[in-house]
């Protein structure tokens, strides 16, 4: 198990590295550096620009350099100091912005992942208990059109359709009202209303997809032969499903935690932007409107490393709860 | 994935004449294919749409630079055949615009004295000249109301736009785009992918790190990032080219991944021996032996991947981070719906996310059937 984890961690750490070079490299995309943006941005103010601090700026962003120094300089700053630039839309540094959004956006993720298990599985197991059941088919088409709809159509047509009942699109986190209040419990239940939208939008794929692979799962193991001895030596049938398909079945679902983290994790991109939440989504989308391409490029790097290390987990997860898997992996 | 299938097989008790035993491995797929209710369904619909993208210019009664600024925000026109119990025909009352009483805003209501029937086959208004194909210029429209009607099946935009031909016109694009990307993806996939899965060794090792990595990005932040260094002073068309770039540039892994594995696992079949020991050369090991042996899996993957890129390229310019106005696609019509007024007064701009949603279910469906195919001999 060592061995194995070792062996990840080492490409883990190539792959990260890469990755750093791939979002540089879309950091330095768009056309003139991120200074000619910045000079072009505050003389549009009205402001005077002084050449020497200019020069004195690219000079500490090593703009001046070849690419590969560049990159260096950033990455390296990253590594050793944990800075990861300036953002020159917010005026802050992008640590800071990180920082004060990382909050939300957790606990968005994190309510979110909780309410997809606890449909996913009792739902997939109940699919799979009554197949072909009315129920089955209500659950499975609901399923299949929750994957097609793209999660921005799913906001609008939900935001359109709490507006039609109550009257309130349900934008942002909190009622007008309550934004500035002091914490109250009318503002808990305020912030419960509107996190109804986004928890279900970012995780209507996720849990479609997992509800989906826990009824195949749970399909295959009450077809095993134990099942068969179980009921002939007079064991209950809801005995035989919850004390051993079950917790057979759930085994790959627990070990994809790592991808579903990650899959609702950037599936929050999109929806806050179009709900207006305060997540990263939100502040990405301006810093790419903006072209304020470090904060952009930190937050792709931040997801990309939240990606290798969700996949980690999930890799980790799996061997240890499936020795197979394991051998397979040193093998090959 | 046997949405809607029925419980027991009624394959064994078809009656199974000469054909079907002497029929191809594509025959068989296709009548296999044929048996799939929905799939079938679901590309008759696809056909639709794409024919109506090719005709787009000509069902549609506007082009996309028009509009009419007296008619802005107006609601779907209903289209009537009797007038006070008496048969017309098709056709739309004319229009006059009244303000609300309470809240001051202007409305389109119907003139019911004024009767515009609606005519087939009419040359358009100047300004409406298209040239069909890119080749061939005329102003033909399929069909128009007399007497200064309008017709605005899906209702206008806050610029006076009618929303039926726009929404035609953008499925020119909307629709298009996933196909170029898709081909781009494979030519992309297939060439790495089998690089990777013939060679083997260190050129393995390398292409399996790259697509490690592609695959660490989220995909629509990867998108986002990407064509938000499209320079905004961009032509449709170089911005349409860079999109299909971009969206492939995304999806390539997946695809490689498979032909791969693939190539791995079909390299240590007997024909693939039998082939090199007669001396076939490498590269017609693999086009001709090794591709056609595992093709209809490619296709479906395909098929299953179009709907992803379709949802990519309307995200993208739904963000405005995509194509721009006038530019037209479903993304750009879209961009309208995130404002509240829309959702509040006018509800008619929601319509492209019907066609949106269509063609994604529709897409998923068809890879559902071929899937379903895919293995005839199953």
């Amino acid at each position: 198990m060592t061995k194995f984890i070792i062996k990840k961690l080492l490409i883990m750490t190539l792959t990260v590295f890469l990755i750093s070079l791939a979002v540089f490299f879309i950091i330095t995309l768009p056309p003139g550096d991120f200074m000619t943006n910045y000079v072009g941005r505050m003389l549009a103010a009205g402001e005077r620009v002084n050449q020497e601090e200019i020069d004195a700026l690219r000079r500490t962003y090593a703009l001046d350099q070849p690419f590969f120094v560049q990159f260096w300089s950033w990455f390296s700053r990253i590594i050793l100091k944990g800075d990861f630039g300036y953002s020159f839309s917010l005026s802050m540094p992008v640590t800071a912005v990180i920082k004060a959004y990382i909050g939300p956006t957790m606990a968005l993720s994190i309510t979110t992942m909780i309410f997809t298990y606890l449909i996913a599985i009792p739902v997939g197991i109940y699919s799979a208990v009554h197949q072909y059941s009315f129920g089955d088919y209500l659950f499975t088409t609901v399923c299949f059109l929750g994957q097609a709809v793209p999660n921005f159509l799913m906001a609008i047509l939900l935001m359109f359709i709490a507006f039609r009942m109550t009257g309130d699109t349900m934008l942002g986190l909190f009622s007008p009202k309550y934004q500035n209040a002091p914490w109250s419990w009318e503002k808990v239940l305020d912030l419960l209303k509107h996190c109804i939208i986004p928890v279900l939008v970012i995780g209507l794929n996720n849990t479609c997809g997992l509800i989906r692979t826990m009824r195949s799962q749970m399909l295959d193991e009450l077809n095993k032969n134990y099942v068969m001895t179980g009921k002939a030596k007079g064991m209950k049938a809801a005995a035989i499903r919850y004390k051993y398909c079950v917790r057979a079945a759930v085994n790959p679902i627990a070990s994809s935690i790592g991808w579903s983290l990650v899959n609702i994790f950037t599936g929050t991109t999109i929806t806050a932007i179009v709900l207006n939440l305060p997540s990263m989504g939100t502040v990405m989308y301006n810093a790419l409107i903006n072209q304020d391409m470090y904060l952009a490029g930190s937050w792709l790097f931040l997801m990309a490393i939240a990606t290798v290390i969700g996949t980690f987990i999930s890799d980790v997860l799996l061997a240890w709860l499936d020795p197979r898997a394991r051998k397979e992996y040193l093998k090959g | 994935m046997g949405l809607f299938k029925s419980k027991n097989n009624t394959h064994s008790d078809e009656k199974k004449s000469d054909k079907y035993y002497y029929a191809s491995q594509w025959g068989l797929m296709a009548r296999k294919f044929r048996k799939h209710k929905l799939a079938m369904g679901s590309t008759f619909v696809l056909v639709i749409f794409y024919l109506t993208a090719i005709f787009g210019n000509f069902i549609a009664p506007q082009g996309t630079e028009q509009y009419d600024g007296k008619f802005v925000n107006c609601k779907p026109t209903p289209v009537h055949y009797f007038h006070e119990g008496k048969f017309v025909g098709p056709f739309v009352y004319g229009m006059k615009t009244e303000r609300d009483p309470v809240t001051f805003m202007a409305q389109h209501v119907e003139d019911r004295e004024k009767i515009c029937r609606i005519k087939f086959f009419t040359q358009g208004d100047p300004g409406g000249e298209y040239k069909w194909l890119g080749l061939f210029p005329s102003n033909l429209h399929l069909f128009e109301a007399e007497d200064g009607g309008k017709i605005f099946l899906f209702g206008t935009d806050n610029m006076g736009r009618d929303l039926f031909s726009r929404v035609i016109l953008g499925s020119q694009i909307s629709l298009f785009i996933p196909v170029v990307g898709m081909l781009l993806t494979v030519v992309l996939g297939l060439a790495i992918g089998s690089l990777a899965g013939y060679f083997g060794g260190w050129i393995d090792t390398v292409i399996q790190r790259l697509i490690e990595v592609v695959r660490s990005f989220p995909q629509v932040p990867l998108w986002m990032a990407l064509s938000a260094a499209i320079p905004k002073t961009m032509k449709p068309a170089q911005v349409f080219m860079l999109m299909t770039i971009i969206l492939s540039l995304v999806s390539w892994p997946g695809l490689a991944r498979v032909v791969r594995s693939k190539f791995i696992s079909v390299k240590k079949e007997d024909f693939i021996m039998a082939a090199r020991i007669s001396g076939a050369p490498g590269s017609k090991l693999i086009t001709r032996h090794m591709i056609p042996s595992f093709l209809s899996y490619i296709i479906v993957d395909m098929t299953m991947s179009i709907p992803s890129l379709i949802i990519g390229e309307t995200t993208l310019s739904f963000l405005g981070l995509g194509l721009r106005s006038p530019a037209t696609s479903w993304g750009v019509l879209l961009q309208e719906t995130n404002k509240l007024e829309t959702i509040m007064f006018y509800n008619w701009k929601l319509i492209p996310m019907i066609f949106v949603f269509l063609s994604v279910l529709a897409f998923n469906f068809m890879g559902d059937g071929l899937r379903d195919a895919a293995d005839p001999y199953k």
